[in-house]
């Protein structure tokens, strides 16, 4: 056994690293890739074999698993075209258009309230503004399903049930905690240099806000509303409470949920219904990954 | 972390994406002109209107249905109705929600429930009618129950003596599922007394195979097929008035009758011999989700299958669902030729509205002229109207489920679990059966049950 010699010398420390920089060698080292990989596949092959399971005929289907897909390859596009036969019940594509008349209002509204309040939260100094600031941010953790049947009572007392209004409201009562918070936090970010020059060229509140603020806000506004029109699109709970108006609200979700039939018996419909009602958001994601990543570190990394 | 050669690429993922989605939405206009043509053809089965002139002018009105029938079985019941809203020129919303069962208690406690509820359980008639929305039926619909329905469905559409609801749709719990073919070719014979049963099961496992295939696997829900089990033994070992008694807790759960109908089914479900064709030993029957295991029937695995009426829809298209075709199912029967306990299911109309069109609906929906309609219409589906004529019903096992249901003999009970409190009915029977498939001995299993009714 031999035994080192302890140093006397302090060792040089070396050059700090910026966070980031640590975190990008940390992650793109080889295990963590090949982490990344295993994990990756673990996460897919569900998806996968549900992509081969809509192509393969009914009968496969409720026989055997997907992976007999490989010795005995038969595709057919019956199932896809079962969700699109009205003549069969199924008519995904109206579900597909409530949907999208539910998904963008609802990020649309609560993204300009949320803008405007974060703006009058960062900027504008009034009575009460903290304890106001706090309870907004206090609501986060009220949980939306005590809210359910309260809600509803009023939706139904104000005349709006079985409109697409409840989504709308409620969507946007429970987005709006959250988006105030996380736009407040960027818009303080903004140095007031900035805004001290725009009052000095005469620009008021609205002038500041429509004209220095709005463009720097583009990818906060864009993070999150990318966050909200994938949860506005996957919701259940919400729509399944509010949505009381039969085909001519319900979204794509609630019809998802219903396609296994009424005894569970037809989920060969179900795995092509799905991808019919995936597309929509893979299309956002690709479209705006890289405001989605930015707005994943937007509330984390600071500088 | 976001290199030109990524973004070119998700360009063409994004591409491709959309591409698919119009081909979708393509798809999606054309099928909306396939429904515009096609639904006249029923409409054109004319009724007689005049029944509905005693509702007063109903034009433009419209009453909102909501059920939990969905895909695919929501496309006949809405055909039905047409002929009504052509005559009194109302329109019907339906509403099909697989969440039903909440979203009802939901909508009854928050004050916006729908006009009309098809309710699929005596429970939960009571417990909608203890919120206070609901509006007892119309004497015009009580008395087109009185005449076109047995007394022990009105009774279970009754609270405290109240008439409440009228039965819509019923199902059929006492069935074996068979393959009419197999039993010709090895000369088999459909069984008439519980004991002929347990002697053809014991001439299958002579042959080498196993006779039964059974699955209970069902998601939260799973054990409710043994609870079927256990009922229709109850029935046939105890009789309907014991039966009645046991639903109420009259007798407990861990009484001897009980214990008896356990051991019973036990002697099927738990006999090595005689499960589980195909899919593996005893345990198989808590791992193979119910809608799979009658399939093995198909495959030649196994020769029976106990459940319901509405199992004819998991066949795949294609396969003969008939007396001497691929797949037909007989009668559970009695402990003798003679005894005909049937058990069931089915559906019940709750109003939350008394306006004159949900009335007329109400109206329309009990008479025997929607019955036939509806049999006319669909597939898989069958009325205790006793108006409703046999030859109308398309499809030959629900002919079968209709004569077990007219047949003077017969004594229909509904199914115990679903009358039992959420506690037992929804929750510890299911878990606890299916422990004791898994192993668990009938005592502990009944006394487990027992503890957990409420007090």
């Amino acid at each position: 056994m031999t035994v080192t010699p302890l140093t006397t010398t302090p060792e040089i420390t070396p050059v700090q690293l910026s966070a980031a920089a640590v975190a990008k060698k940390r992650l793109s080292s080889p295990w963590a890739s090949l982490a990344a990989i295993v994990i990756a596949i673990l996460w897919t092959l569900p998806t996968f074999g549900l992509l081969l399971s809509s192509f393969r005929p009914e009968l496969a289907i409720k026989r055997t698993g997907w992976w007999t897909f490989f010795t005995d390859p038969t595709v057919t596009l019956d199932n896809y075209r079962a969700v699109f036969d009205s003549d069969s019940g199924v008519n995904l594509g109206t579900y597909f258009i409530n949907s999208l008349m539910i998904c963008i209002p609802s990020v649309l509204i609560p993204l300009s309230l949320a803008a405007l309040a974060a703006y009058a939260f960062a900027w504008i100094n009034f009575r009460g503004k903290n304890i106001l600031f706090v309870a907004v941010f206090a609501l986060q953790i009220v949980p939306l399903q005590v809210t359910l049947i309260p809600l509803l009572t009023i939706f139904g007392k104000v005349g709006i049930a079985g409109t697409f209004w409840p989504l709308w409201l409620a969507h946007t009562t429970f987005a709006l905690p959250l988006a105030i918070y996380l736009l407040h936090n960027f818009i303080k970010e903004i140095p007031a240099t900035l805004i001290e020059a725009a009052r000095m060229d005469g620009a008021g509140h609205v002038a500041i806000f429509f004209k220095v603020m709005l463009p720097l806000l583009t990818p906060a506004l864009a993070a999150f509303g990318i966050f909200q029109f994938l949860w506005v699109w996957n919701d259940l709970l919400v729509s399944l409470v509010f949505a009381g108006g039969g085909d001519a609200v319900a979204p794509i979700t609630l019809q998802l949920a219903n396609l296994t039939g009424t005894r569970g018996t037809a989920w060969h419909l179900l795995a092509s219904g799905t991808f019919v009602s995936i597309i929509v958001p893979v299309t956002v994601f690709l479209l705006l990954q890289r405001y989605f990543v930015r707005g994943l570190l937007a509330g984390s990394v600071k500088g | 972390m976001f290199g030109h050669s990524g973004s070119s690429r998700s360009r063409v993922a994004l591409a491709g994406a959309l591409g698919v989605g119009l081909v979708f939405s393509l798809a999606a206009c054309g099928g909306d002109k396939d429904d515009s043509s096609g639904s006249s053809d029923t409409a054109s089965a004319g009724i007689d209107c005049s029944q509905f002139t005693q509702f007063g002018d109903l034009k433009g009105k419209s009453v909102s249905v909501y059920t939990g029938i969905v895909t695919p079985e929501d496309t006949p019941q809405k055909k039905s109705y047409e002929p009504f809203e052509k005559c009194t020129g109302v329109t019907i919303k339906y509403e099909g929600d697989k969440s039903f069962e909440t979203q009802i208690l939901v909508r009854a406690k928050a004050g916006t429930p729908p006009d009309i509820a098809y309710v699929p359980q005596p429970g939960l008639v009571q417990q909608l009618v203890a919120t206070g929305k609901a509006v007892a039926a119309p004497k015009e619909v009580a008395d087109n129950t009185d005449k076109w329905f047995g007394k022990d469905w009105k009774a279970y559409g009754s609270v405290d003596g109240k008439f409440y609801a009228a039965p819509l749709g019923a199902n059929v719990k006492s069935l074996v599922w068979y393959s009419p073919k197999e039993f010709q070719e090895k000369g088999y014979k459909v069984p008439t007394t519980l004991d002929e049963l347990k002697t053809l099961s014991d001439q299958i496992a002579g042959t080498g195979s196993k006779p039964w295939c059974a699955g209970i696997g069902s998601g939260d829900a799973t054990g409710w097929p043994v609870t079927d089990w256990i009922e229709d033994f109850y029935l046939r070992l105890n009789g309907v008035d014991a039966y009645d008694k046991w639903v109420k807790h009259e007798t407990p759960f861990n009484s001897a009758e009980d214990i008896a109908a356990w051991d019973a089914v036990g002697g099927y479900l738990k006999n090595d011999k005689y499960v589980n064709g195909g899919l593996g030993d005893v345990k198989s029957v808590a791992s193979t989700t119910f809608q799979d295991a009658g399939l093995q029937i198909l495959e030649g695995n196994c020769s029976l299958h106990r459940q319901a009426s509405f199992y004819a829809a998991n066949f795949p298209k294609g396969t003969e669902i008939s007396e001497n075709g691929d797949i037909f199912a007989f009668y559970l029967p009695g402990k003798d030729a003679a005894s005909k306990p049937v058990l069931g299911g089915g559906e019940f109309v709750l109003a939350f509205a008394d306006r004159p069109e949900v009335k007329a609906f109400q109206y329309f929906l009990s008479t025997d002229t929607w019955a036939n309609l509806k049999a006319k219409a669909s597939s898989g589906w069958v009325s205790a109207n006793k108006g409703l004529k046999v030859e109308n019903l398309t499809n030959p096992i629900d002919a079968l489920s209709a004569k077990i249901l007219q047949d003077p003999n017969a004594q229909f009970r509904f199914d115990g679990s679903d009358q039992m409190p959420a506690a037992v009915g929804s929750n510890a029977f299911w878990k606890q059966a299916t422990a004791w498939i898994t192993g668990q001995d009938t005592q502990t299993t009944v006394n487990s049950i027992e503890a957990a009714w409420p007090k």
